[in-house]
């Protein structure tokens, strides 16, 4: 088995393939963008749904991306980006099709695409930069929101305390497709989520990223917090970093499971209503996952 | 090393200067993202170690090494997030208010 580089800040090239985007200041899947590219390289073919990151770069007269880019339907990113691998085939080309779409674009109205894409087996990597919410037409509630979080389809009132579901469960369900190569991520892991690509790349088959980019403006936390809010998300055990390859499921990364989950969520103001009762409840939630994680993945 | 500052801002002055129908040449950037600064992050350079920490994770890719070795900012593209200065391990990079 190849041992892939070892990928750094030091070792990814200089240049920049994302660059003079209006993502606001601190958006966590800009920079998941940014990286993501620079491991990919220059020659690519993008296709982004209706999104913020569709929103920020293609605006015109502006193109803030270097690879050739396109805007898809929102629910078929991954359709457009198998369509674009065929049409790089047929012209024989030997150039990469990555697919970027937000959480909602990905498990809730994109899924069937994703679905179709991952079982017809082509090889294409499609990229899950995941904020929780419907964040371009205004914090709405996706399949991804977690569990208490206040969106502006699950405000926080007296009866209901945000969002009543937990997230669905993504990279399993991409998992379950048989699919060559799946990976969990945060952009609080920024070595790791680039090795993750450099193995999607690599990957002899579709490969899938999920990776968590927290978004402050529509979780209400300081832009500077970016980085440190999807680093303790991982650190808690409220996300995981995984992959799924051979058909074999790995953790990468042991949480505290002790840690006190409020240093997370007090800095965001979309869990600011919550009690220590929701609060017990989101501990019980983690618990519960990891118990089964830990059972049968590792 | 390439020069960073390699997306040149076009003036477009005369209508044929715009991009014809719905698409255009990649990396077309034709502004920029200077006005958007309430803080502005300054790097002390002489206490600087070049550990490349703020270029990884800066959303906007505005910080790059010159040919001394140390990190510069592009202050066209920087939109004062702070986030490069809050993760700077030896705490070098100070957020200045923007004068008005
Ligand atoms: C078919 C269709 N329905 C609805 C929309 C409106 N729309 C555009 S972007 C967006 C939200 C995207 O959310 P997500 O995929 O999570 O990406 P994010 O903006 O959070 O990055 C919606 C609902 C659309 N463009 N097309
Ligand atoms: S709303 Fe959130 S995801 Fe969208 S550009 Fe702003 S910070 Fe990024
Ligand atoms: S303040 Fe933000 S945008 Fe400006 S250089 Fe630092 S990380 Fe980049
Ligand atoms: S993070 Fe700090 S020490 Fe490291 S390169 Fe940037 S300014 Fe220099
Ligand atoms: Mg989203």
């Amino acid at each position: 088995m190849s041992q892939p580089v070892k990928i750094n800040a030091r070792t990814i090239t200089k240049d920049e393939y994302f660059y003079g985007h209006k993502a606001c200041g601190g958006c966590g899947e800009s920079l998941a963008l940014r990286l993501a590219l620079k491991v990919i390289g220059e020659d690519a073919y993008l296709s982004l749904p209706a999104g913020c990151m569709a929103a920020v770069s293609f605006i015109y007269p502006n193109m803030a991306f270097k690879q050739n880019a396109i805007i898809t339907p929102f629910a078929s990113t991954a359709a457009v980006a198998t369509g674009v691998a065929a049409g790089l085939k047929a012209l024989n080309k030997n150039k990469l099709s990555v697919g970027f779409a937000g959480d909602g674009g990905t498990a809730d109205i994109g899924i069937q695409a994703l679905s179709g894409a991952i079982d017809r087996g082509e090889k294409f990597i499609y990229i899950c930069t995941d904020n929780e919410a419907y964040m371009n037409t205004g914090i709405q509630k996706s399949g991804l929101t977690p569990f208490g979080a206040s969106t502006t389809t699950t405000p926080a009132g007296k009866v209901i305390r945000g969002n009543v579901k937990p997230k669905k469960n993504m990279f399993e369900i991409v998992a379950a497709h048989g699919i060559a190569y799946a990976a969990t991520a945060s952009v609080g892991y920024l070595e790791d989520f680039m090795m993750k690509v450099q193995k999607a790349k690599e990957a002899n088959g579709p490969a899938y990223i999920h990776v968590f980019s927290p978004c402050p403006t529509g979780w209400g936390h300081e832009s500077d917090k970016t980085i440190e809010i999807a680093k303790e998300v991982v650190d808690n055990g409220l996300w995981y970093l995984a992959e799924f390859e051979n058909g074999k499921f790995k953790l990468n990364k042991t949480p505290k499971l002790d840690s006190d989950v409020r240093l997370y969520l007090n800095a965001q103001s979309r869990f600011k209503h919550l009690t220590d009762d929701d609060i017990r409840e989101i501990e019980a939630l983690r618990e519960e996952k990891w118990e089964r994680l830990i059972k049968e993945w590792s | 090393m390439k020069d960073f500052k390699r997306v040149p801002v076009p003036t477009l002055e005369r209508l044929d200067q715009y991009p014809l129908g719905s698409s255009c040449k990649s990396f077309h950037i034709t502004d920029m993202n200077a006005g958007w600064r309430v803080f502005k992050p300054v790097i002390d350079k002489d206490k600087c170690v070049a550990c490349y920490r703020c270029y990884l994770v800066c959303p906007d890719g505005a910080i790059h090494q010159s040919e001394d070795g140390k990190f510069e900012i592009d202050y066209d593209y920087c939109k004062g997030c702070g986030i490069c200065a809050n993760e700077c391990k030896v705490k070098v990079i100070e957020m200045v208010k923007e004068a008005k």
